[in-house]
């Protein structure tokens, strides 16, 4: 982990996002070693879990202060599942619950140094991205049958104008899950990446004798990324499970008319 | 460590150059991004699901119920409290509006009795005046006849009087001795001639 110098002195940008194994694993000839990238996410589960369940050990009729913070979270996504999907989405608040603090918080143990972004990895997101169109897929079909395919055809158009719609929606349904698992993974790698940049040309300009001075300048640069990246962090999980929640929504009855 | 030449002093060029050198080295060490690197792919995935796993069911079958719970609770709490506060108020207009009757009810039995005795003291009232009034009266020509006798009194005795001023009016005027009963007819006549003009 970390940075590595190279022969020329210079820092490996794309260096913290290695997979590492730390044991060896195989099962049916695929390689499942425990590698930072499990260890970062059962980190992140183990922290939420200790959160929430330390924040609602108590139950209290008038809340302390841990028991509002988990409330607050808890009002937060049973809002954002209420706002989009209605009451009968409430089934899916488990699951946009998952999403949102899980993605949240690997996003923000990723902003420690040292520490691996389980969500910097295409693998991950395209996996919970997959994951959540399968759910919609399952539960539209579940709830609708082949009524689902009503998706791609809103009713109540002009019959030319379907020749340009259904097309559209049926490659917008399809881009869903790469716009949903590329927007967080670049946006994390984009942005811890940057900060390695920044960071590098302080060292290099630290090294540069009279002009060392300089090395200010990336570094206030750099101080101002770590703060925008706090709120990335924030920001992508709160996007990734509204958009779960907006497709969710979209095959929950009110779109799909019978 | 870092090595960099000042040959011409200019930092700035430096660090473009030692970006690009950054570049060209991640492009030299490391085979592209470890994100594109398959073989990671499922171990990766393996305890992705692992862990989201684990964080949906101790999420669905403890936390959820467990905050929502408590948060349900304090709402039904709540709406009990409210409940309890509507019923309380319902109570209390009721209460009042009884209370208001009965504030009426007394208030117009009073204004009755009220009446009622102000028409039994006006009747006491006329009566006793009445009485005493009477009772004035009475006195009063009681008064006046005792005045009118004792006026009559009088008048005969001014009448003996003045026969017995003009009998020594005469006596000693005239030097006899006048006959009282020719003064008296004397003295009608004057009496009469002043009363007739």
């Amino acid at each position: 982990m970390g940075r590595t110098f190279e022969g020329n002195g210079l820092v490996d940008p794309l260096h913290q996002f290695n997979i590492e194994r730390y044991g060896e694993f195989h099962l049916f000839g695929m390689d499942l070693s425990f590698t930072n990238s499990s260890f970062f996410a059962l980190l992140a589960v183990a922290l939420v879990v200790a959160f929430l369940a330390f924040g609602s050990r108590k139950r209290a009729l008038v809340p302390g202060r841990m028991q509002s913070l988990t409330e607050l979270f808890y009002e937060f996504v049973a809002q954002m599942v209420r706002s989009t999907m209605g009451q009968e989405g409430f089934r899916f608040f488990p699951l946009i619950f998952s999403l949102f603090a899980f993605v949240l918080t690997s996003n923000l143990l990723g902003m420690f140094p040292y520490f691996f972004t389980v969500t910097s990895h295409i693998a991950v997101t395209g996996a919970l991205a997959l994951m959540v169109i399968s759910v919609v897929l399952i539960y539209g079909f579940s709830r609708h049958g082949l009524k689902f395919f009503k998706l791609f055809a809103p009713s109540g158009l002009p019959i030319p104008l379907y020749f340009v719609i259904v097309p559209i929606e049926i490659i917008s349904f399809l881009a869903r899950p790469f716009s949903l698992s590329i927007r967080l993974f670049a946006n994390m790698m984009a942005g811890h990446a940057l900060m390695k940049v920044f960071a590098s040309f302080v060292i290099m300009l630290g090294g540069a004798g009279a002009f060392s001075v300089l090395a200010i300048l990336p570094f206030l640069t750099n101080t101002a990324v770590v703060g925008l990246e706090f709120l990335i962090a924030f920001l992508q999980a709160y996007v990734f499970a509204l958009l779960s929640c907006i497709y969710l929504s979209d095959v929950s009855g009110e779109h799909i008319g019978h | 460590m870092m090595i960099v030449f000042f040959d011409t002093g200019k930092a700035a060029e430096h660090a473009a150059e030692a970006t690009e050198h950054a570049v060209e080295a991640a492009q030299h060490t490391s085979s592209g991004m470890p994100q594109l690197d398959i073989s990671t792919f499922p171990s990766q995935i393996f305890w992705l699901a692992i862990a989201f796993g684990l964080l949906y069911l101790a999420l669905d079958r403890f936390l959820i119920p467990r905050i929502g719970g408590a948060i349900e609770e304090r709402k039904d709490r709540i709406a009990d409290d409210l409940d309890m506060a509507a019923r309380k108020k319902a109570e209390a207009d009721e209460a009042i509006i009884v209370y208001e009757k009965s504030l009426a009810e007394a208030r117009s039995k009073a204004s009755v009795i009220a009446a009622e005795n102000r028409a039994i003291l006006d009747a006491q009232l006329s009566e006793e005046s009445a009485a005493q009034e009477a009772e004035l009266d009475k006195s009063a020509s009681k008064a006046e006849a005792k005045i009118a006798k004792a006026r009559a009194e009088a008048m005969q005795h001014v009448e003996k009087i003045a026969v017995d001023v003009a009998g020594e009016l005469v006596a000693i005027l005239g030097g006899i001795k006048a006959d009282p009963r020719k003064l008296e007819k004397a003295l009608e006549t004057v009496r009469a001639g002043s009363a007739a003009p």
